[in-house]
């Protein structure tokens, strides 16, 4: 609506009509308009790594607290499946820097191709994530909703981890704070896969509007922004994966 | 002294309101609700921040009212309870943080830096619109039965003890932030990247860096606001969760990651003001701001230092003394801007042509309740001191001589300020000089007391209190009267002057800005051409020679 209000009294029809059709008015240049959008993706990121930071914070201080208990609820976790959506991401990544690239290449093609990529990976992404939720609710590890705290107050009772860890059994006021773990690992992969879902539905979005040929005339902005947006995610993960998964490996 | 004024308006006779402006531009609601037009949509924030003022307010009349006797016969104390923490709520999130910013900043930043409108106006209309949705949100809590935690969602209290609206409530606020995220994203995107040929960094009004300022602490600060509220929804919704000290969880993190923003949070409020009052001032006595350069990077210390400071709302609440010792030096280090800009302000008054407009009237009444206000915070930054004072009246007064006192007087300056360039015509000069008195006046009666009432010890957040502190009481009840009628005047007299108020004219209170060198109200393009910035912030000669020269044209 308000590139309808451009022509507003004619004042400026003199130079307009040397603009391409993807300048808003408001902007003097289209480099002005690159720069701008661009900066406030960079900006709109810094408030998401602040948003994240909560959740980071409260881990570090839990786990302080309560260490043999985020241990072990840690052991609990899958690394086959972590290192493998750990690498289905950072290739959507990269597919998702070759978007970029055909975008600015002028190539609706290989956009097109990559675009579709990355929305699978990302799809897959999601999927394996719903398998481990799936298997923590089949073993009670849902916090508030379906949870009981047998694997830590027992560790024997669960034999495939057992098996790999050998932890020893937990004091009930310990093994109950296992769940705190729980808690924050849901809240926080849920927050990321949130976030997976939000990109997806761009990435659909995307795609219908590059099959127009909408972002290989030269207006590729909105393109290298997604970029920066799921490049962010990306390394969101990069960030939880070792300290959910990883960090407790050895103890 | 009451004869002389800068005002100068065109002939009443001939002049018309310009026919091509931004609000004749195009009618119907819809160009209202769709639009992309800053000015429009600040016109869009005006109206909707005034009606939740008003509002607040009621809760803040019904709470004076009960505070009239010793006893809580008014209402029950949970009712208290909730009438308390709605006012607060309605006044931090619904008021005070969008006032100044998303109002007037929407309006004038724009023009003042010589842009056509600011670099994402969808941005900016669903920041209005986020705003309205948590704003329904929070008249959903409040009329199915309210929330009483007060305004800082305190745990365990919040997610273990209380039956009420807590989740509504933290949902709305968690909204509200992002309407506050985007508009502080768009002022510094604009700032940064649309500044017009010529307006260099120390060539912008005050006001843009004040508003700089606060974006900056927006950006940063909410976000960690908004985690805070999922976790409290999250704790509430599924009863497990990392704050309330039943579960494991750690009552002290919530303080840390409430007060990590809502500390800077009142910066937000209050810096956008400090650039009101550097424009007023500087307009209304012809000099440039004294020591600008200080002026500026004052803004930029409070919004860094605002960020170190938080701590000190949790001296009582069991950190170690270390971390009690340093977060009040770093405290203390926060007057130092504050300062620079109050002393800056008085030595533009010095020597300079002042003449008391409404504007200006407001902005004497910032300097002194502001400056009481902030010597008072310093006063609690003190550790001692802050024991004694904390949780009790004293604080209540302290905030509202920044907020109310500081804030809203800057908010309402402003507003009377930029009210001929917003609609084209002057407000009702001496009727506004009395609402400006009124105001401060009230306001004096209102909260001076409670800083007595707080030494001798009335805790905050009660219904009841002994009889011996009625006297008091009394007199802050009776104060709060004489104050809504200064908040009632200018509604009245503003809307007035919409249809009967004189024709403005460009520049009537010939002031320096680039947006009083545009027509009122202003095209929706701003300006006909991009303007050459070409002389620096608050040159009157350059405007001088620049009247002349029309003259000599003519």
């Amino acid at each position: 609506m308000s590139d309808s209000t451009a022509t507003a009294n004619g004042v400026e029809t003199e130079v307009h009509h040397e603009h391409p059709s993807y300048q808003r008015h408001h902007f003097e240049t289209v480099a002005q308009q690159f720069d701008a959008t661009n900066f406030a993706m960079w900006l709109f990121l810094l408030t998401e790594i602040m948003f994240f930071g909560g959740l980071f914070t409260a881990y570090l201080i839990l786990r302080n607290w309560y260490y043999p208990a985020f241990v072990e609820g840690s052991h609990q976790l899958s690394i086959f499946w972590g290192t493998a959506n750990t690498t289905v991401l950072i290739i959507s990544s990269f597919t998702m820097a070759m978007s970029v690239w055909n975008a600015q290449m002028r190539r609706k093609g290989g956009l097109l191709l990559c675009l579709v990529l990355t929305f699978i990976l990302g799809l897959v992404f999601l999927g394996i994530k719903g398998i481990e939720w799936h298997e923590k609710w089949v073993k009670y590890h849902v916090p508030g909703l379906h949870y009981s705290d047998q694997s830590f107050r027992n560790p024997a009772s669960d034999p495939e981890v057992y098996a790999e860890y050998h932890d020893k059994s937990l004091a009930p006021d310990m093994a109950s704070k296992v769940e705190q773990y729980f808690f924050l690992y849901f809240a926080m992969t849920g927050m990321h896969a949130l976030h997976m879902v939000i990109g997806i539905a761009i990435l659909g979005f995307m795609i219908v509007r590059a099959k127009t040929g909408a972002y290989t005339s030269g207006h590729y902005t909105f393109v290298e922004n997604f970029g920066l947006y799921w490049h962010f995610v990306d390394i969101i993960w990069i960030f939880l994966f070792p300290l959910l998964y990883l960090i407790s490996r050895h103890q | 002294m009451s004869a002389a004024t800068i005002v100068s308006l065109p002939d009443q006779a001939t002049a018309r309101i310009p026919k091509m402006n931004f609000l004749s531009k195009e009618n119907g609601l819809l160009s209202w609700l769709l639009t992309g037009d800053h000015k429009r949509i600040a016109t869009l924030y005006l109206i909707s921040i005034t009606f939740f003022f008003f509002i607040g307010g009621a809760l803040a009349g019904l709470i004076r009212l009960e505070l009239l006797t010793p006893q809580s016969d008014l209402m029950a104390a949970d009712t208290y309870n909730k009438v308390f923490s709605m006012h607060g709520l309605i006044m931090v999130f619904f008021f005070l943080v969008p006032s100044v910013p998303a109002t007037i900043g929407n309006f004038v930043i724009p023009m003042m830096v010589g842009a056509k409108d600011l670099a994402l106006p969808k941005i900016n209309l669903l920041s209005w619109y986020l705003y309205i949705v948590a704003g329904g949100m929070m008249l959903y809590t409040m009329a199915t039965g309210g929330v009483d935690t007060g305004w800082t969602f305190t745990t365990p209290l919040s997610t273990h003890y209380l039956n009420t609206n807590v989740i509504s409530a933290g949902l709305a606020v968690f909204v509200a932030g992002f309407s506050s995220i985007f508009t502080g994203l768009n002022f510094i995107v604009t700032i940064h990247k649309m500044r017009c040929p010529g307006m260099t960094w120390f060539r912008l009004p005050l006001f843009v860096w004040s508003n700089y300022a606060a974006s900056i602490l927006m950006v940063l600060g909410t976000p960690v606001l908004a985690i805070t509220l999922v976790l409290i929804v999250l704790e509430r919704a599924v009863h497990i969760g990392v704050f309330d000290p039943a579960m494991g969880g750690d009552p002290l993190l919530f303080q840390h990651l409430f007060w990590f923003y809502s500390h800077p949070a009142v910066y937000i409020m209050i810096l956008p003001g400090m650039g009101v009052i550097s424009e007023v001032v500087s307009t209304f006595s012809r000099k440039r701001v004294f020591g600008y350069t200080a002026v500026a990077f004052s803004s930029v210390a409070i919004a860094v230092f605002g960020f170190f400071v938080w701590a000190h709302h949790m001296f009582i609440m069991g950190i170690s003394n270390y971390a009690a010792l340093v977060f009040s030096l770093l405290t203390m280090l926060v007057a130092v801007p504050s300062a620079i800009k109050i002393f800056n302000w008085a030595f533009t008054l010095y020597n300079g042509s002042i003449t008391f407009e409404t504007p200006m009237l407001y902005a004497f009444g910032f300097m002194g309740l502001f400056t009481i206000g902030g010597m008072t915070g310093v006063f609690l930054g003190a550790t001692g001191t802050d024991i004694h004072l904390t949780e009790t009246y004293f604080i209540v007064a302290h905030f509202h001589f920044v907020m109310v006192g500081g804030m809203l007087m800057a908010f309402l300056s402003g507003i009377h300020f930029w009210w001929p360039k917003w609609t084209g015509r002057m407000y009702p000069e001496k009727i506004s000089q009395l609402a400006a008195l009124i105001t401060f006046i009230g306001f004096n009666f209102t909260f001076f007391p409670q800083f007595i009432l707080g030494t001798l010890g009335m805790p905050r957040r009660y219904a009841a209190y002994p009889p011996e502190f009625q006297v008091l009481n009394v007199f802050s009840s009776a104060g709060a009267t004489i104050l809504g009628v200064g908040y009632l005047l200018p509604i009245l007299y503003l809307t007035w002057s919409l249809k009967y108020g004189e024709i403005a004219g460009e520049n009537p209170w010939q002031a320096t800005g680039l947006e009083w060198q545009t027509q009122s109200p202003p095209l929706t393009e701003n300006f006909p051409e991009i303007p050459i910035m070409d002389h620096e912030a608050y040159d009157y000669e350059w405007l001088e020679r620049q009247q002349r020269k029309e003259v000599a044209s003519v």
